[in-house]
């Protein structure tokens, strides 16, 4: 009973954190099952039960349908530059025979995923300016005027703007994370490649690229999991027009909320994100599991 | 044949030296940029983008602080501080329960506290809102706190528990017999010991909260708590034709995170790299 009850007064180490996650993590996160079944307007506190019908309109909003699949070309797009992209840059910086030159490298690289997003944001709304901002003017100033846009103005050119703003925020974090990873393989596996003959692109396939796939596929996960999440550059540079054409989930789940004051359809949204994330999570543990046992 | 090889080598280590040099003057010169725009005049930034200021004036840095970003910086680092030293402290103390005692149903809590990585701020979003309405702490400094402290325990947590586990753990079992209890072993002995992680995982708060913008739009309005990165778009909005008073106040909220990456890389590398790595 005693030693029950020692054991017992061990919590006390970790009730802090326990509480905190379960009231804010995971008790609003059931909650938010709840709050998706209802028709809420929460300025005059109405709330009626309305079962599915939110997931019903779910399927026939075109803008949840292009939020869903812009979400989705973000993660395409992430995965070429943030992750392969940043995989081979990382050999190339790892492969320059110098001390000095790497580690520079990779914190310049690095700048911009130390700031915030608002900021990059921000900053590349008045890059993409048409009037005031850089890309124009540079387009003009190399004789390419016919490429000159309204980027975030336009619908066919938004999306892909604010994506490449958020490939340049962010390939220098995975590039930094893939070079870790190269320099913990063993030096000597790359002396016997090359005392073998084995050329610097070989090596890269034969050595680097197997050795480092624990890393890719953490990084694969990641990247989905951040995709389904973006929030912040768009809200920053579009707030999700023109049109829609740049809405996310994240910034439809608040316009639908916080906007229109359809909360339970706003819960919806987050139902979805929820199922995205928590997939990639659990696939990402079986992977991870899956592995383990191998070795 | 071995001239040839090395004329190629040449040609090829020139065009990787181009390449990599070309993608960090494309990273260095929008931030460039925008520190110079502040220097500028609304004429001198609509007249030629690429032109240096005919007169380094300080002058939109001071209209900038004086129109708000005072009190943003001054929120940003009170949140900033304050949510470093809960989360960290409740993830230390989490940890050590971990990997030290023996708490019931331990398995579970390991996996409850862990398992709260996985779970995105925007789901929480709408039922978070109505819960701090009723506790009347919307639009509060207690909301950002709260909320900072409660979604990186997990994250923070899991650094500071891998690398106690690392730890020797004969150490602190020799402070025990020594009759020292558990609260002065976990001061004196393990909390020392896991000093470089502490410090990583100090940086990357700092660096979460500095720079987190879901939890601080939703929940803050008005301009007395108000964090820099929402501040920068009310800035935006009120000012938004005076262009090189944005620009100064963006570089005035990227120049501290970007100072500290400098001074504390070694240990934000670390961290981020145990945190993705195991």
């Amino acid at each position: 009973m005693r030693a029950m009850s020692r054991r017992a007064a061990g919590l006390a180490w970790v009730v802090p954190a326990l509480a905190m996650v379960g009231v804010f993590v995971y008790f609003p996160l059931v909650e938010n099952f709840g709050f998706s079944t209802l028709k809420w307007d929460i300025f005059s506190g109405s709330q009626k039960y309305v079962g599915l019908a939110n997931y019903g309109k779910l399927v026939d909003d075109p803008v949840f349908w292009k939020s869903l699949g812009n979400n989705v070309l973000y993660t395409v797009v992430s995965i070429a530059f943030q992750v392969f992209g940043a995989l081979v840059l990382a050999a190339l910086i790892e492969g320059v025979r110098s001390e000095r030159w790497p580690r520079a490298l990779r914190a310049v690289y690095f700048i911009p995923s130390a700031i915030s997003l608002t900021v990059a944001g921000l900053l590349f709304y008045f890059i993409y300016e048409p009037n005031l901002g850089v890309l124009n003017h540079l387009l003009q100033g190399v004789g390419l005027c016919g490429l000159r846009h309204s980027w975030l103005g336009e619908e066919g050119t938004a999306m892909p703007a604010i994506i490449a703003m958020s490939q340049w925020q962010g390939f220098g974090y995975s590039t930094l994370l893939f070079a870790v990873a190269i320099q913990r393989i063993p030096r000597e596996i790359y002396q016997a490649a090359a005392i073998d003959g084995t050329g610097p692109v070989r090596r890269f396939f034969h050595v680097t690229l197997p050795l480092v796939r624990e890393m890719t596929g953490v990084m694969i996960m990641v990247t989905i999991s951040g995709a389904f999440q973006v929030f912040n550059e768009v809200m920053v540079m579009t707030g999700g027009g023109p049109n829609n054409s740049t809405q996310v989930l994240g910034t439809w789940l608040y316009r639908s909320g916080f906007v229109r004051n359809d909360f339970g359809y706003a819960a919806a949204i987050a139902t979805v994100i929820f199922v995205v994330t928590l997939a990639i999570a659990v696939a990402q543990l079986w992977v991870a599991r899956r592995r383990r046992v191998e070795w | 044949m071995v001239s040839r090889v090395g004329f190629l080598g040449v040609i090829a280590r020139l065009l990787l030296w181009s390449f990599l040099l070309c993608l960090a003057v494309v990273v260095v010169y929008p931030l460039l940029w925008m520190l110079v725009n502040g220097f500028k005049t609304n004429s001198e930034i609509f007249g030629n983008p690429f032109a240096l200021p005919s007169q380094w004036s300080f002058d939109s840095y001071q209209k900038a602080w004086n129109r708000g970003v005072s009190n943003y910086l001054t929120t940003s680092i009170l949140v900033t501080v304050t949510s470093t030293v809960t989360t960290v402290f409740f993830s230390a103390w989490a940890a050590y329960g971990l990997t030290r005692v023996a708490i019931p149903f331990g398995k579970a809590v390991t996996g409850v506290i862990l398992g709260g990585l996985m779970l995105a701020p925007s789901v929480a979003l709408v039922p978070l809102v109505k819960m701090f309405q009723s506790m009347g702490l919307y639009n509060s400094f207690w909301a950002l706190l709260i909320l900072y402290t409660a979604f990186r325990v997990p994250f923070t947590t899991f650094l500071i528990r891998a690398y106690m586990l690392d730890l020797p753990r004969e150490v602190d079992e020799a402070a025990e017999m020594d009759g020292c209890g558990r609260w002065t072993a976990f001061w004196r002995i393990t909390l020392p010991m896991c000093k470089p992680i502490i410090v990583s995982t100090v940086l990357l708060h700092i660096l979460f909260a500095w720079n987190e913008y879901l939890f601080a739009m939703v929940f803050t309005s008005g301009a007395g708590v108000q964090t820099l990165p929402v501040g920068l778009m009310s800035l935006m909005s009120k000012h938004g034709t005076d262009f090189p008073v944005v620009f100064a106040g963006m570089t005035i909220a990227a120049v501290p995170v970007v100072l500290l990456f400098f001074a504390g890389q070694r240990y934000i590398v670390k961290g981020l790299a145990d945190g993705i790595g195991k």
